[in-house]
């Protein structure tokens, strides 16, 4: 069986066809870079997203600081992880890169800055 | 009146990246002039991930991805000024701006980049009953609201348009816990990246209406709801499929207009296709010394090709300061059967044999074509895509080589052809 589906790895959506005949040996074409590959197979047996969010800041040149996941976490967390941004405010400076809020929801993943706030 | 060998309006991703490539050529009197109080453009406010994968291996955020040339500024110590507004460019080349710190200044200019980027297209553009009342928004003041000033506009939101910042949008307002009806749009087809519309709509079961519009807005102070209908081949409404959606807040996203009020006044010929100017393969305007990047030339998508695009920008102005004569003779690009247009419009014929990347965007969704470059009717460069869309640029990268030949050719041709022919 063929499954369709777009390539969300880079703005550049590429459109993939997956065979799922054997869901242990998963064929991918239509990939412009092997990224899509990796993609399509996360995709159809553990999909994850990488989280971007903001935090309040206390005392600093801005009022939000934007956050991402450090890397993707599972899609079915994606609520539960946005829920910590608002429960706590953070204090500048803070620079690109610092961890915000360590192993988000027991992932291994951190919320981290990527915005440098003075 | 001061005197500047380049002047850049705007520091943005487009400013910073023309500043960054002129300094590496050699240039050290450069100036960048930016509205704002940061630099960064509208990146500061895209928090969201899907920059840089291809200027820099990795998919950064928004305002890592600014940080990135911000830093390259600072290295090389380039000069810059923030809160300063660029009132009026003249044709030869006096830039006026306003700052609170300097007053009124006047700059004489050897060479100006224009790089201030696009605006939305405002409300007023689109004529709906109703469209007065408190809660309508344009998509990217609600991105600046959210993002920046931390203040949710609305709970119950419908968006107009399924461009990419309304899309954003919609899983922005989505997380910060507001319920996204719908995202209504007017065409067949969708102004935006595919990979939005998965990851910002069908991960949240958004709907997306093709061929509707919103055809009243409900609600005397603040809106309440929406009417919303199907349109006909023409786009013209169908009153009897109308239904209501309730809802407090519309986020228009419904396009982006290059920012051209001030390149007009310099005598700089605009295209009224892209809504920028009309340039050639050093990104020179018909004005000597004026050159264009980013979004004021034409709106991207991915803001690794605006990086590039500027560079070769940043470049070619310092050339034009050293005094390198441009060729007088050039060649127009024609885009034809189904490309809507080609950034640069023009070639011109020197010996300039650099790789060039040719911007293109088509007129509507074709699948299974090829979108070939032709040069005197032969083929240079053959492309198999699957689906060509609108909202989809299309890179062209050219060698080299490939240079060398459409450099000199008599005719350049761009088109689509069906790939079962
Ligand atoms: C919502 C949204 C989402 C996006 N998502 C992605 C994505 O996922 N991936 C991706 O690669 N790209 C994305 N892009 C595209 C990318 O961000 C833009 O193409 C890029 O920022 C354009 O850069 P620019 O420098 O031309 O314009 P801008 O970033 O708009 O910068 C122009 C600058 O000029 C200044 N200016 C304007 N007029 C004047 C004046 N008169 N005087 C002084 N200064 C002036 C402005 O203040 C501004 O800072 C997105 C864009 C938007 C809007
Ligand atoms: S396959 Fe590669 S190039 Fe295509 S969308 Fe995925 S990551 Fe981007």
């Amino acid at each position: 069986m063929i499954k369709e589906m777009i390539c969300i790895s880079c703005p550049m959506g590429c459109h993939l066809s997956c065979d799922i005949t054997d869901m242990n040996d998963i064929k991918v074409t239509g990939n412009t870079c092997p990224r899509g590959v990796l993609y399509a197979k996360d995709e159809l047996t553990q999909p994850k997203r990488i989280v971007t969010g903001s935090m309040r800041v206390v005392g600093g040149n801005k009022a939000m600081l934007s956050v991402k996941t450090s890397n993707a976490i599972d899609k079915h967390l994606i609520f539960d992880s946005l829920r910590l941004l608002n429960e706590i405010k953070v204090n500048a400076p803070i620079h690109i890169g610092d961890v915000m809020i360590e192993n988000v929801l027991g992932t291994g993943v951190n919320f981290v800055a990527t915005k440098e706030i003075l | 009146m001061e005197f500047k060998n380049l002047v850049i309006i705007g520091g943005g991703p487009a400013g910073l990246a023309a500043a960054k490539s002129a300094y590496d050529s050699g240039e050290r009197d450069i100036l960048i002039l930016e509205r704002e109080s940061e630099l960064g453009g509208i990146l500061n406010q895209c928090i969201h991930n899907g920059f840089g994968l291809h200027t820099f291996k990795e998919e950064l955020t928004g305002p890592e991805y600014a940080q990135r040339y911000i830093d390259e500024i600072n290295d090389r110590k380039i000069e810059y000024k923030l809160n300063t507004t660029v009132i009026d460019v003249s044709r030869d080349k006096i830039v006026t701006y306003v700052s609170s710190n300097d007053g009124l200044v006047e700059i004489n200019a050897k060479a100006i980049i224009f790089a201030c980027g696009c605006r939305e297209r405002p409300r007023g553009a689109i004529n709906i009953a109703g469209m007065r009342g408190a809660g309508v928004y344009s998509a990217g003041t609600a991105q600046k609201l959210v993002n920046i000033d931390g203040y949710m506009p609305g709970k119950e939101v419908v968006i107009l348009g399924s461009g990419d910042i309304g899309l954003i949008m919609a899983r922005r307002m989505t997380f910060e816990g507001a319920k996204v009806k719908a995202v209504i749009e007017l065409m067949p087809f969708s102004a935006g990246l595919n990979r939005n519309i998965v990851q910002c709509l069908n991960d949240f079961d958004i709907p997306l209406h093709f061929s509707h519009t919103i055809v009243e807005v409900v609600g005397k102070d603040r809106v309440e709801s929406v009417l919303v209908a199907k349109v006909d081949e023409k786009l013209n409404p169908i009153m009897e499929t109308a239904f209501s959606i309730p809802c407090d807040t519309i986020l228009l996203s419904v396009g982006l207009l290059p920012e051209n009020e001030l390149a007009k006044n310099a005598s700089v010929e605009l295209s009224n296709i892209t809504g920028g100017a009309i340039v050639d393969d050093s990104m020179m305007t018909n004005v000597d010394g004026v050159f264009q990047c980013g979004n004021v030339l034409h709106v991207h998508d991915l803001v690794d090709f605006v990086s590039a695009e500027s560079e070769v920008a940043g470049q070619c102005a310092v050339n034009y300061i050293n005094g390198k004569a441009r060729s007088a003779e050039k060649i127009e690009i024609l885009t034809t059967n189904g490309v809507r247009y080609c950034v640069p419009e023009i070639i011109l014929k020197d010996n300039e044999f650099k790789p060039l990347a040719l911007k293109v965007r088509v007129a509507n969704v074709f699948k299974k074509v090829k979108l070939q470059v032709l040069l005197d009717d032969n083929i240079l460069i053959s492309k198999n895509r699957a689906v060509v869309a609108p909202g989809e640029m299309e890179n062209i990268a050219l060698t080299s080589e490939q240079v060398q030949k459409l450099k000199t050719a008599n005719k350049i041709e761009i088109k689509l052809v069906s790939e079962v022919l």
